[in-house]
């Protein structure tokens, strides 16, 4: 009996160790190629704390990972609409201590006012960064097959079958992601993204049913370094992984030119935001990573790394020239107009969608 | 798959051993009925509950079956819409048909490779024997996960095996391999290998060579010797070597996700997409069940039927 005793009381301890000061160690969850090892590596000096970091490529797996429980990670990059929104919804996160957070201030009003409804009151969520899904393509290998004459900025690049068939011997890929591809072919029939007509979702299952024999394979991040190697010819991905190939692909010298466009019929635009799990064993290291972040020169050198927007005005003036300029990353107003947001569908009609996008993707 | 096998021999072993023993011994044929519902009974009953309920976002994702109503009343809820799913969606019959496809070719084909590997070893000189089998071992040293990466490598068009074959002049093309059901077979087998081949170097090495010679001293042939005295007396091996291979194999998820085209379509890989894709835990736990009971009730009734036999 005294040996149990003695067992619970250890057990206590280590679980009374909570309530004193943290360890200094924080678990990042963040997705891939989504910031500059150079930061972790400042942040660690700065502060002490030992970054254990860890990658996903898609929102699904967060999500699942997440409402599991225990995940054991003490900062995750939720896209906004519509994950984190329904996991604030469901309580699984931890409020900020916004007096933790003196960079606060830096973040753009206009962005912070544009998650106010899912987050009421910026509680939960500090945005991170921001971009749009579209596609990348291998400048010379489209011109070779399509003419030159094509029209890029269109998804019929991808979803009509005579351009598609053209360009399956060079490879074309899909996100491996039932919102970005069925709110993509919506967009390409003339629908909207958020239909939750049964209708609508068969004629867009029917056309990607239509297209499914010629793309080489359906992942979420493979097709960064496909890209930037030559062995892939378009794919349909995140705007900063796109402009990332591009810019390994002229590193590397090796001839391959890789671009983005962002489709005329609209494209999906994504907030991703930095949230604390609610059972975080190193929530304060969380915040301090959160405020460095908002630093202008630090936020600077991740958007300059992966070529997505942030959502700090004041890092506009530290950026590089090419950066600051680049259309795939500051889209200019009139394609702005077109980037919608993905809406809550109610757990009905997701399912429905990730049923149908079971089906395309076996090819049944 | 021993388990319910090994359930039977518990039951059939405790009354007996109750009948002759005193009552504390009575217990050690017990010991393995306990450990039994410690470690497959009860995670099974908590895998069967969670097929019961419904999906939903929270933590976990899924709803309780007691509902605490007004006036203290209880409300049961259970969804059987899982099941009627994996009923009406033939996703999931494709998927493990494909499965046990794969898997068996596989099997196979580690059978044709390996029983002529593990003959080799076993007439290799003594001294050789030991490093022989070294070798078979020695891909264990590195981790499975980097292994089938390799293979990527190897396969993809700009990999290593395209371009020598395009600078010898064989193709001018690239010719694609990975992600393709060629590379999911090449996977399986490349990695199952060494387990078909230990089985079976096990019974060929405890062959007696008399009874070769003794088939030769009656007129038959080496061929005939090896079909009608070697196989059938490595038969156990054969068995074995194939469950070791097919049974993960039917289950394998590594493999098909990482070289298998999007369109491989193998039921441990549904599962996964149920589970982090889908959210939908009820259908994963639901699949986990139907797969149990496909697998175990035969296993049951076979072993009925042999109690039947040996009884009578």
């Amino acid at each position: 009996m005294k040996r149990y005793l003695l067992l619970g009381s250890l057990v206590l301890a280590i679980f009374a160790g909570d309530a004193a000061a943290e360890e200094a160690k924080l678990n990042i969850y963040n997705w891939s190629d989504y910031i500059t090892n150079e930061v972790l590596e400042e942040f660690q000096k700065e502060t002490g704390i030992k970054v254990v970091y860890d990658v996903y490529d898609s929102n699904e797996v967060l999500e699942a990972k997440l409402l599991a429980g225990h995940s054991g990670y003490d900062l995750v990059f939720p896209t906004a609409r519509p994950f984190a929104e329904r996991h604030i919804a469901a309580g699984i996160y931890r409020k900020l201590d916004k007096s933790a957070l003196s960079n606060y201030d830096n973040l753009d009003p206009v962005i912070l006012g544009n998650l106010a409804d899912i987050d009421p009151g910026n509680e939960y969520a500090v945005p991170y960064m921001w971009g749009t899904t579209s596609i990348g393509y291998n400048v010379d290998k489209v011109a070779e097959r399509l003419g030159t004459d094509a029209k890029l900025d269109s998804w019929s690049l991808i979803f009509d079958p005579a351009n598609a068939e053209k360009l399956a011997d060079c490879g074309i890929s899909l996100l491996d992601d039932s919102t970005e591809v069925i709110s993509a072919a919506l967009m390409y029939l003339g629908k909207d993204p958020n239909s939750t007509d049964k209708a609508d979702l068969d004629a867009a299952t029917e056309m990607l049913k239509k297209i499914r024999p010629y793309i080489r394979y359906i992942h979420s991040s493979q097709y960064i370094n496909d890209l930037a190697n030559g062995d892939l010819c378009v794919a349909h991905g995140y705007s900063g992984d796109v402009l990332q190939a591009r810019d390994r692909a002229d590193e590397a010298k090796n001839g391959v030119k890789v671009a983005l466009t962002i489709p005329r019929e609209g494209a999906i635009l994504a907030v991703d935001v930095m949230v604390i799990p609610a059972d975080a064993k190193h929530p304060q290291n969380a915040e301090k990573f959160i405020n460095f972040v908002l630093r202008p020169d630090v936020v600077a050198k991740i958007t300059n790394y992966v070529s997505f927007a942030n959502a700090v005005p004041a890092s506009l003036s530290l950026l590089e020239e090419e950066v600051r300029n680049d259309p795939g990353i500051f889209p200019p107003k009139e394609v702005q107009e077109k980037l919608r947001s993905p809406a809550q569908l109610g757990p009905a009609v997701q399912r429905a969608r990730s049923r149908a996008w079971t089906r395309v993707k076996t090819g049944r | 798959m021993q388990l319910p096998s090994l359930s039977n021999a518990a039951k059939r072993i405790a009354p007996s051993i109750a009948k002759r023993l005193s009552p504390g011994k009575a217990t050690v044929g017990w010991v393995p009925l306990f450990w039994l519902a410690l470690f497959f009974g009860l995670p099974f009953l908590i895998v069967a509950r969670i097929s019961l309920s419904e999906a939903v976002v929270g933590v976990p994702p899924y709803s309780d079956l007691l509902e605490w109503g007004s006036d203290a009343i209880v409300q049961l809820r259970l969804s059987f819409a899982s099941y009627l799913l994996l009923w009406e969606d033939n996703t999931y019959v494709d998927a493990l048909l494909n499965s046990v496809r794969i898997a068996g070719s596989a099997t196979l084909l580690c059978l044709l490779l390996g029983y002529p590997l593990a003959l080799g070893i076993t007439r290799a000189p003594a001294s050789w024997r030991v490093p022989l089998l070294m070798l078979v071992i020695l891909p264990f040293w590195t981790s499975f996960l980097i292994r089938v990466y390799a293979w990527i490598g190897i396969l993809k068009d700009n990999g290593l095996l395209n371009n020598l074959l395009m600078s010898l002049g064989i193709i001018d093309q690239p010719l694609h391999l990975l992600y393709t059901e060629f590379a999911v077979y090449l996977g399986i087998v490349y990695a199952y290998l060494p387990f078909m081949v230990l089985p079976l170097y096990a019974s060929l090495s405890r062959l007696d060579d008399s009874l070769l010679e003794a088939a030769s001293d009656l007129g038959c042939r080496p061929t005939c010797a090896f079909w009608r005295v070697t196989v059938p007396l490595t038969m156990p091996g054969i068995i074995a070597g194939s469950l070791l291979v097919f049974v993960p194999a039917v289950g394998e998820f590594v493999i098909p996700d990482l070289l298998g085209g999007s369109d491989s379509l193998m039921i441990g890989k549904v599962l996964w997409t149920e589970y982090f894709n889908n959210r939908d835990w009820p259908v994963a736990a639901a699949i986990a069940v139907g797969l149990l009971a496909l697998l175990v009730v035969p296993v049951m009734l076979f072993e009925r039927y042999r109690e039947k036999e040996q009884d009578a």
